[in-house]
Order: C-alpha cells, then sequence, then structure tokens
C-alpha cells in the first residue's frame, strides 16, 4: 500500500510544495513536513508526502560499515578454513 | 537510484551473509521477528533466508497495515459507500481485501457504489473540491507513516472551509502493536513464539525515532535493531542483532541512521498529536482488542470525522474460517500452515488480507517463496522498483 522511495528534491516551489526528480520524472511533492528543506536534499517520499531527509554522511557511514564487513569477513573466512 | 542500488550489492549481501554464519552460534537459535510488511517484503524478495544459516530464523511480525485492519471497519467503509452513498476515496491495496461475505470495495464498486482509489490522501481532498454537490470520505489506515499526511489533509480541508470531506480514521501505532506481541500468551506463558530480538520498523522511525523502541529493550531485555528496507539493510540488521544476542545485550540499535535519528521527526509527531488523540481501545484483526493502539480525531476537527458525521454500525463480522491470517499475524503461524494457501488462497482470488497486500506474509510467500530453491533473486531486481512502508 505505501510505497516510499528516495527523491531528490529539484527546486522548492512553496513553502509546502517541492519538484522532485522521481526516476527521471519531474513531479510535485509535499514537503510540509520538512524542516530547512534545500534543493539538492533527498528525501523518503511516501503517498506524495515528504517524511524525513536522508543525511548522506550517516548513507556513508553504513556502506562503510558493510564494506569493512566485507574485508573483516574474508579476513575470517581465511582464518577459519587454516 | 541514489539510496537504493547501492544497498542492493549481490556481492556484498553475500559477503555479510557469511559474516552472519560465523558469528551466529551454532549451539544456539536465534528467533527474529521483523515487524514491518515492508521487511517481509523485501526478506521474501531478494531471497534472504536462502542466505542465512539454518539456526537464524525470521519471523514475520503484524507490520501491514492493509492485513490488521478488522473486518468491521471494512465492512463499515463499504457501508459508507454503499449506504450513505458517499465518494470512498481508499488507498489502492484495499480495494481487493475480502470483508463479510466476500465483498470488498471493489465489489461495491462493480455494483455502482463511488468508491475510488487513491494515490494520496491530496487526491481524496481534491475529489472533494471538484465535487462539492457530494460527500466525500477518505478511509484512512496505516502505521505511523501515513498518519502525518491524514494530519496535513484535515488542516487543509479546515484551512479550505470544505463542508463535504471527512476522514474515516482507522490509523494505528506500531508500538502498541510490538507491546501487544511481547505480552501475548504465545510469547510469556506458552512459550511457543520464541522471539530473540526485533528488526525496527524503517519508514515508520523516520516519523517517531528511535526512542519509542528503547522501552522493549530495557523492559522486555530484547535487542532491536531499525533497519531501511533494502536487502543490505536487512542483512547488516540481522548481523548486528546476533551480535546483541551474542553479547548478552539488549539495546536499540539503528542501522537505518540515513534516515533515522532518536527523536524522529519533530514537526511530523507534534502535527499529528495536534489533530489526534488515542482510542482507549481499537481491534486489529490477528491481535484482538489492543489498548491505546489507534488514533481518532480531535474534537477541533469533529466536523471533518466521518465517525461523527454519519450514523455507522459496527456489525460483528464473520472472518472466513479456515484463513490463518490471525495466527500469521501474531507470527505463531506460517503461510504455509494454511489449507487455503496457494490453493484456494491466491493474489488473484484472495481470501484473507494477508494475499492482498504485498506486505503480507501469504502475499510474499506465494509470490516468492515458492521459488527460492531454484534462484536467488538478490540484487537481481530493477532498481526502480519502489519499496513499501
Ligand atoms: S493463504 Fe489466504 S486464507 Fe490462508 S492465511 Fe493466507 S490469506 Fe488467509
Amino acid at each position: 500500500m505505501c510505497l516510499a522511495i528516495p527523491v531528490r528534491v529539484e527546486s522548492l516551489i512553496d513553502e509546502e510544495t517541492a519538484l522532485a526528480d522521481i526516476g527521471g520524472v519531474k513531479k510535485e511533492i509535499n514537503v510540509a513536513l520538512i524542516e530547512d528543506l534545500a534543493v539538492g536534499d533527498y528525501v523518503i517520499l511516501h503517498v506524495g508526502f515528504a517524511l524525513n531527509k536522508i543525511d548522506p554522511e550517516e548513507a556513508a557511514k553504513t556502506l562503510a560499515l558493510f564494506a569493512e564487513l566485507d574485508e573483516a569477513a574474508q579476513r575470517e573466512a581465511i582464518e577459519a578454513s587454516l | 537510484m541514489k539510496y537504493v542500488d547501492e544497498f542492493r550489492d549481490g556481492q556484498l549481501a553475500r559477503d555479510i551473509a557469511a559474516k552472519i554464519s560465523i558469528e551466529a552460534d551454532p549451539e544456539r537459535q536465534y528467533n527474529l521477528m521483523e515487524f514491518c510488511g515492508g521487511h517481509t517484503h523485501a526478506i521474501f524478495r531478494y531471497g534472504i533466508p536462502d542466505l542465512l544459516p539454518d539456526n537464524v530464523r525470521m519471523i514475520h511480525g503484524p507490520g501491514c497495515p492493509v492485513c490488521v485492519l478488522p473486518i468491521n471497519r471494512l465492512d463499515t467503509a463499504i457501508e459508507l459507500a454503499v449506504t450513505h452513498g458517499v465518494i470512498l476515496c481508499s488507498y489502492g491495496d484495499m480495494m481487493r481485501v475480502p470483508g463479510s461475505r466476500k465483498r470488498s470495495l471493489l465489489k461495491a464498486r462493480a455494483e455502482g457504489a463511488d468508491v475510488r482509489m487513491v494515490y494520496s490522501c491530496a487526491d481524496a481532498l481534491k475529489i472533494a473540491q471538484q465535487n462539492p454537490e457530494r460527500e466525500v470520505v477518505f478511509f484512512a489506515i496505516g502505521f505511523e507513516t501515513t498518519t502525518p499526511p491524514t494530519a496535513l489533509v484535515l488542516h487543509q480541508a479546515e484551512k479550505l472551509g470544505l463542508t463535504n470531506f471527512s476522514v474515516f480514521c482507522n490509523h494505528v501505532l506500531t508500538p502498541a502493536a510490538i507491546s501487544n506481541i511481547l505480552e501475548s500468551p504465545e510469547v510469556r506463558e506458552l512459550g511457543i513464539l520464541p522471539l530473540d530480538g526485533f528488526i525496527g520498523p524503517a519508514h515508520v522511525s523516520t516519523v517517531i525515532g528511535s526512542q519509542p523502541y528503547d522501552y522493549f529493550a530495557e523492559e522486555y531485555q530484547k535487542p532491536v535493531v531499525i533497519a531501511g528496507f533494502e536487502p543490505l539493510d536487512v542483512l547488516q540488521a540481522i548481523r548486528m542483532l546476533v551480535r546483541q544476542l551474542n553479547e548478552g545485550r539488549a539495546e536499540v540499535e539503528n542501522e537505518f541512521s540515513r534516515a533515522v535519528t532518536p527523536a524522529g521527526n519533530e514537526r511530523a509527531k507534534s502535527l499529528v498529536a495536534d489533530t489526534f488523540e488515542l482510542r482507549r481501545v481499537f481491534e486489529w484483526r490477528g491481535l484482538g482488542l489492543v489498548p491505546y493502539s489507534a488514533l481518532k480525531i480531535k474534537q477541533r476537527f469533529a466536523a471533518f470525522d466521518a465517525e461523527r458525521r454519519f450514523t455507522l454500525d459496527y456489525k460483528s463480522a464473520q472472518e472466513n474460517k479456515a484463513c490463518e491470517c490471525g495466527a500469521i499475524l501474531r507470527g505463531v503461524k506460517n503461510p504455509r500452515d494454511c489449507k487455503l494457501f496457494g490453493n484456494q488462497c491466491t493474489p488473484e482470488n484472495p481470501l484473507g488480507s494477508c494475499m492482498v497486500s504485498s506486505e503480507g506474509a501469504c502475499a510474499a510467500y506465494y509470490s516468492y517463496g515458492r521459488y527460492q530453491e531454484r534462484e536467488r533473486t538478490i540484487a537481481t531486481d530493477s532498481p526502480q522498483s519502489p519499496q513499501s512502508n
């Protein structure tokens, strides 16, 4: 029922509305729930409303954590097989 | 798509899964419940059970908004459209859910009722503006993600001074449902549902934050890891839970920190608090009557409350007796335990709500589960497809 996807804010129309890029298609979305929104921000879009901003630094940290695991996993796998 | 593709990398998924296999203690069982239907869907779509060691088991929770709505509330919505002759606006997934006597909104529409499928509650408001001579009711369902949009629309309707728009409010609360499961006899007295930890909701938590889960970690000593809806998010959360359990910790950890903060979205929370208040008790399919688990519209917006605007009759309703949705939503049974699964009950011809919504466990098993043996679907999907809450 509730589709939710990360979309990029392309331009701000008014306090409550922004234009977002949704998989290449530009669409108006409601941003009344978001504070301090700027062009270029990514938000989670749900039933036409932005629920929250995505924090690019935290996203990078989470990805780095996956990658570290990757190395550590390999090391342990190697050790385990010795 | 940014923030999607990176979190679906197949090689990384296998690496994290390998790590889980190494870290999981073969001497013990790990019974982990994913609360959200969105996670249930992701777990099956990406074949995650195939990647996990046998002693790490996923139990599917009640977090599918379409599935938990009790039949009498659906019957009431149908009654609004049929008896009261309103334009009833509903989210798409609700349309095919069977109510009493296998009636559904879709069937009511085929018989002439004015039922319209909307993508957003804002569309319902527009329909009200375009049809000033008709009563328009928005059939509001969902957890904390769909509630702030409904609140905004109520404020807009007030500002616009609409006299023909109202909301049939069925919004429910995640923490109350988690409490209910943890307090259930199956978990506490009978011990037939062993639960070692929870994967916490993604999008619900963007709104309510990670703090509401502290209580479960402290009071019930169950670890909670909030996770995003992509396959790497889910696998990483499983690994974090395994690690907490190995170390004897019960904490709230946040894997989805790119969108979830401890306090959540303050603006959305205060808007919801201004618009709704707690219901003493609300019925959930599967869980029964759950205290303080749902919201109703505040007095200030009484004019926009369909329950006050119309005289509604809540008849007690009979579920299809053979349908196991209730037990499945409590995590006690698995879709394969249902005799109707895949025979009489399919997504084309659903007999219970769990087969209707893509977030329902039966639909997930049906759509992806049967193919698990043959192919692993991880990270091979088109990156464009959206995900659910
Ligand atoms: S398979 Fe159909 S009838 Fe059986 S529990 Fe699921 S929804 Fe109900």
